[in-house]
């Protein structure tokens, strides 16, 4: 990597295709071990702690109802009712059309409000219906806007098109933070997910996301390392620090300190912050919940004591 | 960056005695003359017990068991045997954990190492080489091969448990009976393997292990009913190994020092380039005859690569080995860290470069930063000699041709690294390299099933895989 010059969109494919390839048994390798630090105690309980703070608590069904957003919003302030000590999540993950209720339901609470956009999850929509989606959430009140790349334009080759995409999404999010969704499960190679990382990254996303939870590989650790190591050239060499957010199938604790352990050897412990680092999840709360307790009181609590949203 | 808390592995798993004697013909005794010696932890330098010297008459008395035992065990049918070496692989894996916190008390390895590679791999090579003991004749060394007799086996300290399996597991498979002498520093594992040898209730004599240093490797390899003598080691006592062999007739492998090329081209898959070059020396302490200790990396992309490695050294955590999530532990010897001390001296005053990221080492034991030189030429003693700890030399190249010719500029030829995602170069670099093993996009790969070795002064013999049968058979 040795281009310091913008990139202009006629260079875009070169550029890409001159990133240093990823090696699929080395990522690999150096994810699972790092996946065997033992994290304990004192640290365990500053893990669980900072991983509560960084969940985008989410809910993006075909059933959700302004009940059903309104008791996640509930959960994502106080997450455990018992204990003032615990921290809030990052953010509440809707679809556009619930952003207003959460919007109110969130009111002076510090959370943040993501809405996914752009047609989630396929992206499959004309750009135009895709922008006023996005405007929408906007309006709605979400300060935060996940959006979706075409996978079928990134795959075909036709790079300026997302490129494109992305920086006009960007723009109909005014002052909103966008997280650009790569799909990394549908790109299907570390190659790809590195090239649609900084493709994403130089089009001005503010994070750069896994996944939308909806196809069969959502996120993993060696992709979630190919994009951290993704970030952390990036800023070394335009100076501007980009968001990372793995999202589907982090379920529990383990999970997610090993994402944590990741960052802090690969990124850096500048990422170690809900500015920087998010997850995307809806059960992986109750089970840092319950970790969190035993920390605190030396014996597991049934899962009925945590709250079902 | 945010700190583990301590996470040490319980020694408890282990319970060491006081004093250990010789393993000979099925029981532990004494040396004739009673002399013990002690192992220390090097991570501490606490005694962990005395071990027995076994003088020559301790030595005669164990290649005589060696030899009575040979008869009943090479007449065995090689299923028969092959179920012997079962039990032990499964015996292994059944005590891996107290196997591998020995293993980091005696060594100095960390835990993570002896727990996820070095117990594993000594399973593996017992289940693979059970499995050949049936199949000898498939092997294609003829249609009978037949055993020696009696092995002297002399191993190292970089990985005791694993080096006496690579030595006794093919021996046994072909119907030899052994006599293994284990490094001075690192005795015990190879007494508790004689306990699990017990316990698999392998009959007496078939392994025997007589611990000591030098002088005890000496007797053994010259004794004069030895059939079979294999070494791992250094150059050094190779060469003098085999003048003492010469002419007796006796058969002899090798597996001597290393001074690898791990070559980097401009198109490597970088991020994973530099965890391969960090793996390549600093696995083990650097404690490795196949380490990559010299970089080779393209001019083009050297201050970068440089820049990732130091970055990615800056969150090696060297310390406590039995600590889970210790990268680097101790070095093994307070005499092995006297020549690194001094080849990196050396190579500090020929004016290479020295780096090492900032790391606090405990106060007591054996311990030696992860360390660079950049700016090092061919002409240099640190690109020649073999340190065998944790520094590595980097070197730069312009052209395929000029790796090629750099990488061979070696008096050995154990094993080298090439990373490129240029397949076509891949293979025709690899075709060039005068190495036993040649790794691409990766490196410090083991497997029973592949053959070891090395060219010019790295020995000769191969040991592993279907190779590995040959020096073990007539």
């Amino acid at each position: 990597m040795t281009v310091t010059a913008p990139i202009g969109l006629s260079d875009l494919r070169s550029f890409l295709h001159g990133l240093p390839g990823v090696d699929k048994v080395g990522v690999e390798a150096r994810a699972a071990a790092l996946g065997t630090r033992s994290v304990k105690a004192g640290s365990k309980a500053k893990a669980i702690d900072l991983a509560i703070r960084m969940v985008d608590l989410t809910t993006l069904e075909g059933a959700d109802t302004p009940g059903k957003v309104r008791a996640l919003c509930a959960k994502g302030r106080h997450p455990d009712p018992g204990d003032p000590s615990c921290p809030p999540v990052a953010a509440i993950c809707v679809y556009p059309a619930m952003a207003g209720v959460a919007h109110a339901a969130l009111a002076g609470s510090g959370v943040h409000l993501a809405s996914v956009a752009t047609a989630f999850p396929s992206g499959q929509a004309p750009l135009e219906v895709r922008l006023a989606d996005t405007r929408a959430a906007v309006e709605a009140g979400a300060d935060e806007i996940d959006m979706v790349i075409s996978r079928g334009a990134f795959l075909a080759g036709d790079y300026t098109r997302v490129f494109e995409e992305i920086v006009a999404v960007k723009q109909a999010c005014g002052s909103a933070h966008l997280k650009v969704i790569l799909e990394t499960g549908e790109l299907a190679t570390y190659d790809n997910v590195r090239r649609a990382s900084w493709l994403a990254m130089l089009a001005g996303a503010d994070f750069i996301k896994t996944s939308t939870g909806k196809v069969a590989v959502n996120a993993t650790l060696p992709i979630t390392l190919v994009m951290l190591e993704a970030v952390r050239d990036f800023r070394e060499r335009h100076g501007r620090q980009i968001g990372v957010k793995p999202a589907g199938g982090i379920k529990n604790t383990k999970d997610a300190i090993k994402y944590l352990v990741l960052i802090n050897e690969t990124a850096g412990d500048d990422w170690l912050d809900p500015a920087w680092f998010r997850f995307g999840a809806s059960s992986l709360l109750n089970d840092l919940l319950m970790q969190r307790t035993k920390l605190t009181t030396g014996h597991y609590s049934g899962p009925d004591y945590f709250t079902l949203d | 960056m945010f700190e583990y808390a301590p996470a040490p592995e319980s020694r408890s798993v282990v319970e060491l005695d006081s004093s250990y004697g010789l393993f000979i013909d099925g029981a532990f005794e004494a040396a004739k003359d009673g002399a013990t010696f002690k192992t220390v932890n090097p991570a501490t330098e606490e005694v962990l017990a005395e071990v027995a010297t076994a003088g020559p008459e301790d030595v005669d008395r164990a290649v005589a068991a060696a030899r009575h035992a040979y008869g009943a065990w090479s007449a065995l049918p090689g299923a028969e045997r092959a179920k012997y070496l079962f039990r032990i692989a499964r015996i292994i894996q059944e005590r891996s954990r107290e196997l591998a916190v020995l293993e980091s008390l005696d060594n100095g390895k960390p835990i993570k190492e002896s727990r996820d590679v070095d117990l594993p791999l000594v399973a593996a090579h017992f289940f693979y080489y059970a499995g050949w003991a049936d199949k000898l004749p498939y092997a294609g060394f003829g249609p009978d091969p037949k055993p020696i007799g009696v092995a002297a086996q002399v191993i190292p300290w970089n990985f005791p448990l694993l080096m006496l399996a690579w030595k006794v597991a093919p021996a046994l498979a072909t119907g030899n009976t052994v006599v293994l002498k284990p490094a001075e520093t690192t005795p015990l594992s190879a007494l508790f393997f004689a306990d699990v040898c017990r316990q698999a209730e392998l009959p007496p004599g078939v392994v025997n292990i007589v611990t000591g240093a030098g002088d005890t490797g000496a007797y053994l390899v010259a004794h004069p009913d030895v059939d079979k003598v294999a070494f791992t080691g250094s150059t050094e006592v190779g060469r003098e190994i085999a003048r003492t062999v010469a002419g007796t007739g006796k058969r002899l492998t090798l597996e001597l020092g290393g001074k690898a090329a791990n070559i980097v081209f401009d198109d490597a898959p970088l991020d994973q380039a530099v965890e391969g070059i960090v793996n390549g020396i600093f696995f083990n302490q650097g404690h490795v005859c196949c380490a990559g200790s010299r970089l080779l990396v393209q001019e083009n992309i050297a201050e970068e690569l440089l820049a990732s490695l130091k970055r990615r050294m800056d969150t090696l955590r060297v310390g406590d080995p039995l600590d889970k999530n210790t990268d680097i532990g101790a070095i093994n010897s307070a005499a092995q860290l006297a020549r690194i001390t001094e080849l990196s001296e050396i190579g500090a005053a020929e004016g290479a470069e020295r780096w090492s990221p900032a790391c606090q080492l405990p106060e007591r034991g054996f311990w030696f930063a992860p360390t660079i030189f950049t700016g090092v030429t061919q002409a240099h003693r640190i690109a020649r000699e073999e340190i065998f700890g944790p520094v590595l030399s980097v070197l730069t190249f312009r052209t395929p041709a000029e790796a090629v010719e750099k990488a061979n500029n070696t008096p050995y030829g154990l094993s080298a690294g090439i990373w490129s995602e240029k397949g076509s170069r891949i293979l025709a670099v690899a075709d060039k390299l005068r190495a036993g093993v040649v790794w691409a996009n990766t490196f410090n790969k083991f497997d029973p099933a592949s053959p070891f070795g090395g060219y010019k002064e790295s020995g000769y013999g191969r040991e592993g895989g279907r190779h590995g049968l040959e020096a073990y058979l007539a």
